[in-house]
C-alpha cells in the first residue's frame, strides 16, 4: 500500500485495492505521518482532532482510494456538518456525509456500500451495480479526468490490462489523413451565433462601454464608432458508433476517426453502441492514439456482439446529460442500421434525435457498394427523419463527409429518391 | 470574527436544526424530505453555497423560492444560458446616462463612475445586501465553462472588482442556491464549494401531501391516485417524465372535469394534456393510460 493511503492531501487515484474496504475502521496512523509546513490544515487541527473524528477522516479517504473526488474542505465541511447536527445518529452522519462530500448520483450505489462497510463494517456489502434488464450505461466521465493521469503514470495495473485487450483488438498505426482532418475539424464544423460578442471594424452594433470611453478621452467628441458583433461558435459534434458483429470491420477504423474528432474539434461527444451504451469521450481526450484507443477497447464490454439500436438509442436519449450534448449538435451515426426485428424503436429514437440535433446524418459501410438502396424495413423507415445518408466504408470519406457537414446539402429523403 | 456572527443572528436563529428546517419550509408550502431539509440546514449553518441537481420538474427552482421566504428575504435570481456573461450576471454601466450626463455638465465635472449610472445584475445585487437577500443560480447546466469559472471565483471570495470602482465586497457571507439540470458534468471545484443534493422524484404518500398543498380543491383520494399513476408514468422511458408541477395541474384539471360531468377515469383521460406535453409520449401512454389509472384510483 502506497503513502497516499495516510495522505489526504494525495492527488484523487482511480485505483481500486480490495483489501482497502475495511481499512478505514482501523485507527488512522498518525504518529507515522510525515511532519507537514504549519500552513497545513492538518499542522493545525488534526492532532487535536478528537478521537471520535478519526472515522470520518478515514470515510474521506476510503472514498478517495475508490476514486471518488474529494477534496480536503470537503472533508472538514464533512466533519462540520457532523459536529452541527449532533450527531444525533447515524442517519445524522450519513445524511452529512451525502450532502458535503457529493457523491455522484451514478455512484450513489457504490457510495452507499462503502458507507456500510465503514461505519457499519458491513463489508459483505457488494460495490457492484445492480443488475438490470435494461440497456446499461457505461458513462467513463467524472472522477474520470484525474483517473486517466494516474492511470497513465502507472506502471502496473490499469494500462497493463488495457494492453491485454489490445491484443485481442488490433488497433495499428497508419498513415490514413486523420491529421489533416483533425487540424480541419475546428473551422469545418458548422457554426451557430454565441451570446458573447467580439469587436469589430465593420457589420456590428455599437459597443457602448468602448466608445464612451474614446467620447470621454476625445473630450466629449465622438471620432469613428466603434462596433461589437456576435461571436459565433463551432456546434458539438456528436459520434455514435455501431460497435456490434457486423460492423466490425469498420470499428477501428471509426475509432481513429472519433480519436482524431476529440482531438481536433472543441466539443465532441464520442458513444459506441451494440446491445450497450457506452461514453468513450474519456479516454479518448488522451492525446497518444494507441494509449487512448487501449483504453477505449478496455471500457467497451460489447464488442463484435448483437445490436439493439433502437432500444441503445433510447437510453442515450433518457440520459439528460446525454440528450443534452445532441441539442444543436451535428450527430453522426455510424452504422448499418441493421435492425433485427421490430424497428418501432428505432423509428422513435431517430425521431427525437433529429429534433434535438442541428442535422442527424447516418453512415452506413454498407452504402459503399454502387447498388445499394435504403430498401430495408428501418432504413427506409428512419429515411425521412436523416439529414444525410452516406457512405461510411472508407475513413476519407466519412472524414471528408464531416468536414463538409457546416455546407448545405439536400435532405437524405430526396436525394435517394432521385437516385432510383 | 465579526462576520460570523453576522449570519448566526439572522440565518442562525431560524436553522436550528434540520427538523426546524423542514418545519418552516412546510409553513412557506414546500414539503422537503429530511435529506433535503438536511442539507439547506447545512448550507445555511456551515456558511456554503447549497447545489441541487435532479431531472427537471422535481422542484429545485421551489426549493430555493422556499429558502428564501423561510429566511424572510427577497429572491434575486440569475437564469443561466449558453452564452451568458459578465455584464447579464455582474454589473453594467448605463451608457446612455453616462453620455447625457456628460452633455449636460458642460464645463463642469462629472463623475460618469458614479453608483446611478451602474446596473447591478443579480451577483452584485446580492453583494450589496447579503443580509436581504438570496441568489438563486439557476440551471447552471446551460451556462458555458467561462461562465462556471467566473461564479467559481464569486462563490469563493464573495467579491466583485469593477475597474472604474474598485472592489466590492459582501459585509455578510450571501446564501447562494445553485440548481443543475445535469445536462452537462459540473466543475469538480465548484460542486466540493457547495453542499450538495440529489433531489429525486418525491414518493407517491409525500407526492401526494404536495399536491393536497399546492392544488386548489382537490380531495384526499384524488391526489393519492394521482401521486400513483404519476409514478408508474414516470417508469416508463418517455421522453419527458412529468415533473411535480404537472401532477399538480393534472389533479387540478380532473378535479374541475369532474365536477363539469365527467366520471372519474374520464376526468382522468381527459386531462391528461396537462400532464404529458408530447405528442409521442401521449400515443405511447395512450393505450396504457386507462389500466394506470384504474389501478391507481383502486
Amino acid at each position: 500500500m502506497t503513502g497516499d493511503v495516510n495522505d489526504p492531501f494525495s492527488p484523487f487515484t482511480g485505483r481500486r485495492c480490495p483489501e482497502g474496504a475495511d481499512e478505514g475502521r482501523r485507527q488512522p496512523r498518525m504518529s507515522t505521518l510525515p511532519r507537514l509546513p504549519a500552513s497545513s490544515p492538518r499542522e493545525r487541527g488534526e492532532e487535536s482532532l478528537p478521537r471520535a473524528a478519526a472515522p470520518l477522516l478515514g470515510f474521506g479517504r476510503l472514498l478517495r482510494r475508490y476514486g471518488f473526488p474529494v477534496a480536503p474542505e470537503q472533508v472538514s465541511g464533512f466533519m462540520q456538518a457532523v459536529a452541527l447536527l449532533g450527531p444525533r445518529s447515524m442517519a445524522d452522519i450519513h445524511e452529512a456525509a451525502l450532502a458535503t462530500l457529493a457523491p455522484p448520483p451514478d455512484r450513489r450505489d457504490e457510495f452507499e456500500a462503502h458507507f456500510q462497510s465503514h461505519f457499519y463494517g458491513n463489508t459483505a456489502a457488494v460495490v457492484e451495480g445492480e443488475a438490470d434488464e435494461e440497456t446499461r450505461i457505461k458513462d467513463d466521465g467524472g472522477a474520470g479526468d484525474e483517473e486517466n493521469e494516474v492511470a497513465r503514470q502507472e506502471e502496473g495495473g490499469a494500462l497493463s490490462s488495457g494492453a491485454e485487450q489490445l491484443s485481442a483488438r488490433d488497433f495499428q498505426r497508419d498513415g490514413d489523413g486523420l491529421a489533416a482532418f483533425r487540424r480541419k475539424l475546428a473551422s469545418a464544423l458548422p457554426a451557430r451565433r454565441s451570446f458573447r460578442t467580439v469587436r469589430t471594424h465593420a457589420r456590428g452594433k455599437l459597443d457602448l462601454r468602448r466608445s464612451l470611453r474614446e467620447i470621454v478621452s476625445a473630450d466629449g467628441d465622438i471620432p469613428s464608432p466603434l462596433l461589437r458583433r456576435r461571436q459565433t461558435v463551432p456546434r458539438k459534434l456528436l459520434l455514435l458508433i455501431d460497435v456490434s458483429g457486423s460492423m466490425k470491420l469498420y470499428t477501428s477504423d471509426y475509432l481513429k476517426l472519433a480519436h482524431a474528432a476529440v482531438q481536433g474539434a472543441d466539443r465532441a461527444e464520442i458513444f459506441t453502441f451494440g446491445t450497450r451504451l457506452t461514453r468513450i469521450t474519456t479516454p479518448l481526450r488522451i492525446r497518444d492514439r494507441d494509449q487512448a484507443l487501449a483504453r477505449v477497447a478496455a471500457l467497451v464490454d460489447d464488442w463484435d456482439g448483437g445490436t439493439r439500436m433502437g432500444p441503445t438509442l433510447l437510453a442515450f436519449l433518457s440520459v439528460p446529460r446525454f440528450s443534452g450534448f445532441a441539442r444543436g449538435a451535428a450527430v453522426v451515426i455510424l452504422s448499418d442500421a441493421l435492425e433485427r426485428g421490430d424497428h418501432a424503436e428505432l423509428e422513435m429514437a431517430m425521431r427525437r434525435l433529429s429534433a434535438r440535433a442541428f442535422r442527424l446524418s447516418l453512415a452506413t459501410p454498407l452504402a459503399g457498394d454502387p447498388r445499394f438502396q435504403p430498401a430495408t424495413a428501418a432504413l427506409h423507415a428512419i429515411l425521412p427523419m436523416l439529414d444525410d445518408l452516406v457512405d461510411g466504408s472508407s475513413i476519407s470519406g466519412l472524414a471528408d463527409f464531416i468536414l463538409s457537414l457546416a455546407r448545405p446539402a439536400s435532405a437524405a429523403a430526396a436525394i435517394w429518391k432521385r437516385v432510383s | 470574527m465579526p462576520k460570523r456572527s453576522a449570519r448566526t443572528t439572522s440565518a442562525g436563529t431560524v436553522a436550528i436544526s434540520p427538523e426546524a428546517v423542514a418545519s418552516r419550509l412546510a409553513a412557506s408550502r414546500y414539503l422537503a424530505d429530511e435529506s433535503l431539509a438536511t442539507a439547506i440546514f447545512l448550507a445555511i449553518r456551515l456558511g456554503k453555497p447549497l447545489l441541487l441537481e435532479g431531472a427537471p420538474g422535481v422542484g429545485k427552482t421551489e426549493a430555493a423560492k422556499a429558502i428564501a421566504e423561510l429566511l424572510g428575504r427577497d429572491l434575486v435570481r440569475l437564469q443561466c444560458y449558453e452564452g451568458i456573461d459578465a455584464a447579464h450576471a455582474l454589473y453594467e454601466w448605463n451608457y446612455q446616462r453616462q453620455l447625457l450626463a456628460i452633455r449636460h455638465a458642460g464645463e463642469h465635472e462629472v463623475d460618469i463612475y458614479d453608483d446611478r449610472f451602474l446596473i447591478a445584475r443579480p451577483l452584485l445585487q446580492v453583494l450589496k445586501a447579503p443580509e436581504k437577500r438570496v441568489l438563486l443560480v439557476d440551471e447552471i447546466d446551460r451556462s458555458d465553462h467561462e461562465f462556471e469559472a467566473l461564479l467559481l471565483e464569486f462563490l469563493s471570495d464573495f467579491q466583485i472588482s469593477i475597474p472604474e470602482r474598485g472592489t466590492i465586497r459582501a459585509k455578510s457571507q450571501p446564501i447562494v442556491v445553485l440548481t443543475s439540470n445535469r445536462t452537462r458534468e459540473l466543475a469538480e471545484a465548484l460542486r466540493r464549494r457547495c453542499v450538495y443534493h440529489w433531489i429525486t422524484y418525491p414518493d407517491a404518500e409525500r407526492e401526494a401531501a404536495i399536491i393536497m398543498l399546492r392544488a386548489g380543491d382537490v380531495a384526499n383520494a384524488t391526489a393519492r391516485a394521482v401521486a400513483t399513476a404519476v409514478r408508474d408514468i414516470r417508469a416508463r422511458p418517455l421522453a419527458k417524465p412529468p415533473g411535480i408541477a404537472e401532477a399538480v395541474e393534472w389533479a387540478n384539471a380532473a378535479t374541475i372535469l369532474e365536477k363539469g360531468g365527467s366520471p372519474w377515469p374520464e376526468a382522468f383521460r381527459r386531462a391528461i394534456g396537462v400532464l404529458i406535453k408530447d405528442e409521442e409520449d401521449l400515443s405511447y401512454i395512450a393505450p396504457e393510460l386507462g389500466r394506470i389509472v384504474e389501478e391507481a384510483l383502486a
